[in-house]
């Protein structure tokens, strides 16, 4: 059995960040990735980043990638296995792993859980038609294994992934015929939404999916207008010739590992579903485990990145990593993160973590 | 917050206009700008122009994640006025092509002239559009007519 200071799971933002900041203070860190490669999502972020300098601003996601990527394995402390499966972990303090198909035990001191959030998606008849992707699916298909998800599309969903995928969507060569939201208004940044109208997307609110059509495969699907109760108003319908349809109906936290290590959890809808109780140090109900990212509540990826770095140099701390460098560069990485929430686009999460965390520490 | 430039700032030459009117968490263009023009004095504030220091340069165009910057200028030429716009699809239009002129809603509203093709390291890249003088508050996005006979 492998013993290890501290096991991240997960190499997106917030693994990456995690896993680079505690290393940099000294300690070893094993890092394990459920993907062939680093980087998560962020791989197929074809789109510049919000933000500040501290979090990238202005660069594009592929680009922060392939810095943190770098970075990481410029650091000998970082173990990195990629292929690798984190399994269980057990009250013994004991994680099973499947690395390259190989059963593994790991015995670390601290675990950080950076393991992301997975899309939704929605009930309609012939919902599982060929042709029907998440976003994101369709988003991997194009960005990161060039293949065009089709030719002509629909977007469910102006939440910012909707729109941004939409966007690229369009720079892939596709016909993007509509965004379709159920809201009476756009969820995503307004920025985001005026690139796609102005290049003639229309965005079609308090409308919904009916049905889809085809017999193998997507031919198209029916839309409808709702009423203001969300319910769809009748000779509304209107039938849309498509060979591709998006969704992009939110994210839900990946959980589970937390659940079965015994986490105390708490359903929490503007955090995206259930999420593990926290401190303000990302500590989880187990002293043992701590969260970084998506798993921790649905938000955007440079709050993932911080809450990454606040989590590695924590942990890194607590076990006597402490540089002197350390509280100072924790107290700007707090403050980041307070900057990037303190704004109306942010007061969906900020009700959400003041559920969800259980102490301010000062 | 001045979200558009006075008329008499226009008429001086060009400047850029920020239609980013949503607070969001941003603030590259302020660090972009060589001439100090842009303020974001917290992160979720919408930037403010300062119009005197603002030459249209178009540096911080490239960095804004939201393609939300264009530059105008009323006084490219007597009838003339010139859009730059953030462009990010393939392929570039060229020099001295023709092209539709959309609104912000994407609908044509006549005809542009590239006159510039600026391609940027960070791949937003920059078109000059001369067009008639009083569409270049309106005009924010073009299609290139090739395209259209290919459907």
């Amino acid at each position: 059995m492998m013993k290890k200071e501290i096991l991240v799971i997960g190499a997106g933002p917030a693994g990456l960040m995690a896993a680079i900041h505690a290393a940099e203070t000294g300690a070893q860190v094993l890092l394990v990735e459920r993907a062939e490669g680093l980087g998560g999502q962020l791989i197929k972020q074809t789109h510049k980043f919000f933000g500040s300098k501290a979090e990238y601003a202005g660069d594009r996601g592929i680009d922060i990638a392939a810095k943190l990527i770098d970075w990481s394995k410029k650091l000998s402390n970082i173990m990195i296995w990629t292929k690798a499966t984190v399994l269980g972990i057990y009250p013994d303090g004991v994680v099973t792993i499947s690395h390259e198909g190989k059963f593994t035990l790991v015995k670390p001191e601290k675990i950080i859980v950076a393991t992301g959030a997975a899309e939704k998606t929605m009930a309609f008849p012939n919902n599982d038609l060929p042709g029907i992707y998440g976003a994101g699916a369709a988003q991997t298909l194009m960005n990161v294994h060039s293949v065009l998800p089709g030719k002509r599309m629909l977007m469910v969903g102006a939440g910012n992934i909707g729109v941004i995928v939409a966007y690229q969507l369009m720079q892939a060569g596709v016909k993007v015929v509509g965004v379709v939201e159920a809201a009476p208004q756009i969820g995503g940044y307004r920025v985001h939404a005026a690139k796609l109208q102005r290049n003639g997307v229309p965005i079609y609110t308090s409308h919904s999916i009916k049905a889809a059509h085809g017999t193998e495969v997507l031919e198209g699907v029916t839309i409808c207008k709702l009423d203001e109760k969300w319910q769809p108003i009748e000779g509304s319908e209107r039938y849309i010739a498509i060979d591709g349809l998006c969704l992009s109906v939110g994210l839900t936290p990946l959980t589970e590992l937390l659940w079965q290590a015994g986490c105390k959890m708490e359903f929490i809808n503007e955090l995206g579903g259930y999420v593990p109780l926290r401190d303000a140090n990302m500590m989880t109900t187990n002293s043992n485990i701590f969260i970084a990212g998506d798993v921790a509540g649905v938000e955007e990826a440079s709050a993932a990145m911080i809450e990454g770095k606040l989590a590695g140099l924590y942990v890194a701390a607590m076990l006597g990593h402490q540089k002197d460098w350390f509280l100072q560069d924790f107290q700007l990485a707090k403050q980041q993160l307070s900057a990037l929430r303190s704004g109306p686009a942010s007061a969906k999460v900020c009700v959400g973590l003041s559920k969800a965390i259980l102490e301010e520490v000062v | 917050m001045n979200a558009l430039p006075s008329e008499e700032r226009l008429a001086k030459g060009p400047v850029a206009v920020f239609e980013c009117l949503q607070q969001i968490p941003c603030n590259p263009c302020a660090e972009a700008c060589p001439r100090k023009a842009i303020t974001v004095e917290h992160m979720n504030d919408c930037p403010s122009l300062n119009e005197a220091l603002c030459n249209g340069c178009g540096v911080c165009m490239s960095k804004c994640p939201g393609l939300s910057i264009f530059v105008v200028d009323a006084t490219y030429e007597q009838n003339k006025g010139l859009v730059k716009i953030p462009y990010e699809f393939f392929p570039l239009p060229k020099e001295n092509q023709m092209v539709d002129a959309l609104n912000r809603s994407g609908e044509c509203v006549g005809l542009a002239e590239v006159v510039r093709v600026q391609v940027s390291p960070n791949k937003t890249n920059i078109i000059w559009l001369a067009l008639p003088k009083q569409m270049i508050m309106e005009v924010r996005a073009i299609r290139l007519r090739e395209e259209e006979h290919h459907g």
